[in-house]
């Protein structure tokens, strides 16, 4: 075995490690190391001076939440919405399916910002204007069509005898899906519903065209950048990474569903 | 329940709410671009196109895109080549990888902020090899071009994962009885990659490069962590002109011209890596 491809693979390693070692560095560091000159690279103090400094900001723990309802209520409308259609992708091949998927990959050629301002000036006038179900609503038009693509992909790993068996068995197409083939769709929905979760938690642009005091916790960040001081930012920063670590490690089985295989 | 009208029963809920938050919005976005006074014209264009940040917001994320999604794409494809040759350390290697996947754009923007900031690692670093004194601002509008790097270097560290992953599925498609045929006849590593791989991956590329593009032309939250306004690009001036100047008929001219130029470049990709049928056989 020859060294140089590890060598490689280590350095691509430490380009992606070593940026969040060091932002988890500056959020565990008190005041002035964050500020000292030169910095060392090496834990001095550790200290939850700046993490504290940073919850103790107005409005940063209300922002979490807003942020929480908001993921939960995208992870509920993109499943509830997209695993029917995902099963009706995967199971019936009905005149008109082409068409549907192709309108849910064409979906990836919009940018948000085109969704972001109309939808601000809609929710004015309806009233979902600065709510957590207004900013969900757009949330769940990024995240519907690959909740539907993906739920498409694991229904049809599942395979059909299952069901058709439950059927002679005296089961209905309800009972059937509900008692076969959900528990063994279940994981794989759930990292579905974790990948809503994640693309709600980090979207920023939406949010803040979308909010004014009820903002999630990127669109409140986001405002206060210009005034804030660095340990605040750096606290902030790695407080957003921290979820995205605990996401990719929940659906590293599911990588390649989510991301490779959805894009077709 | 007849089974016939069951998957359309099963998808409506997805069509209406697509066709209500996605459909509606864009059509939408049009009309307030367009909209003057009481009729319509090209008035929210012109004062975009006369605004003093527009030319080089405009020229920033044109270059930046094309900066980005090049390098994206050639560190991902290597990445990708050298994950089978790692043997068993593959998937660890993969997992870590793949970490910046689930890291938003703020966040990026922020870890390297950290990094990049005047009493930052990199000037820390520059300090202990003896290149660099004092603390110096790259962040900063004099240094337009250690800005520009700075976003290149965030972005980069924060999509290269979603190429690597399109193209590391996209190789496993291929039939490896294909290489092995060509390293029968003799082709050299580079011929095989030439020849093989590389058209072979064609579809997977396509999708990698037009979503990247797309995205790269929306960038905002990176560019704003890093420099504020210090290196305007068309997505902040969108948000600058609808939050903080008020205005969003300007605003959706902004995002009207990101959907155009999103568009052109998805035809592009479309036409230029048209992948041909026999290619399936």
């Amino acid at each position: 075995m020859r060294v140089w491809p590890w060598l490689l693979a280590l350095a691509f390693t430490l380009w992606v490690l070593l940026p969040i070692y060091l932002i988890a560095l500056s959020a565990f560091s008190p005041r002035e190391a964050v500020y000292a000159w030169p910095k060392a690279f090496l834990p001095g103090s550790l200290s939850l001076e700046t993490l504290r400094f940073f919850f103790g900001v107005e409005g940063v723990w209300r922002a979490t939440a807003t942020s929480l309802v908001v993921a939960g209520l995208t992870v509920a409308f993109s499943l509830l919405l997209g695993a029917p259609a995902g099963y009706a992708l995967a199971r019936f091949p009905f005149p008109g399916r082409d068409a549907f998927r192709v309108l849910l990959i064409l979906t990836r050629a919009f940018p948000i910002v085109v969704l972001a301002l109309p939808l601000a000036v809609l929710f004015l006038r309806v009233g979902l204007y600065d709510t957590p179900l207004g900013v969900a609503l757009v949330h769940t038009a990024l995240t519907l069509p690959f909740a539907v693509l993906v739920s498409a992909s694991l229904f049809l790993s599942i395979p059909k005898e299952l069901e058709e068996a439950a059927w002679t068995l005296g089961c209905t197409r309800t009972q059937a899906f509900v008692k076969v083939v959900l528990p063994l769709a279940l994981p794989g929905l759930a990292a579905t519903a974790i990948f809503a979760f994640i693309t709600s938690w980090n979207e920023v642009f939406a949010a803040s065209v979308l909010t004014l005091q009820n903002k999630t916790l990127t669109a409140y960040l986001l405002t206060l950048l210009d005034e804030s001081p660095l340990p605040f930012k750096f606290a902030g920063g790695f407080f957003l990474v921290v979820p995205a670590l605990v996401f990719l490690f929940l659906v590293r089985r599911y990588l390649f569903t989510l991301w490779g295989i959805s894009h077709r | 329940m007849n089974t016939r009208y069951l998957p359309y029963l099963l998808i409506l809920p997805s069509v209406l709410f697509l066709l209500l938050f996605f459909g509606w919005p864009v059509l939408s976005a049009f009309l307030l671009a367009f909209r003057e006074g009481e009729g319509w014209g090209l008035g929210q264009f012109r004062r975009m196109a006369q605004d003093l940040y527009f030319q080089d917001a405009l020229r920033n994320t044109l270059l930046l895109t094309a900066v980005i999604v090049p390098l994206q794409v050639a560190l991902a494809l290597g990445m990708a080549l050298l994950l089978p040759r790692l043997g068993g350390g593959r998937d660890l290697f993969l997992y870590f990888w793949t970490i910046p996947l689930g890291i938003s754009d703020l966040a990026a923007g922020i870890v390297w902020l950290a990094i990049f900031t005047e009493r930052g690692y990199l000037n820390s670093l520059l300090h202990a090899l003896g290149l660099l004194d004092t603390p110096t601002g790259w962040l900063t509008y004099e240094h337009p071009t250690a800005l520009f790097l700075s976003v290149v270097a965030a972005e980069v560290w924060r999509a290269t994962p979603l190429v690597l992953l399109i193209l590391v599925a996209g190789l496993q498609l291929i039939p490896k009885e294909l290489i092995e045929a060509a390293e029968v006849f003799g082709a050299t590593p580079w011929v095989r990659f030439w020849r093989i791989t590389l058209p072979l991956l064609k579809p997977s590329l396509q999708v990698a490069l037009i979503l990247r593009t797309v995205l790269a032309f929306e960038v905002f939250a990176v560019v704003v962590a890093l420099g504020g306004r210090n290196l305007p690009v068309l997505a902040g001036e969108a948000y600058f002109w609808y939050a903080d100047y008020q205005n969003p008929g300007v605003a959706a001219a902004y995002a009207v011209l990101i959907l155009g130029i999103s568009l052109a470049a998805t035809f592009l990709y479309l036409k230029a890596l048209r992948v041909r049928e026999e290619v399936y056989g």
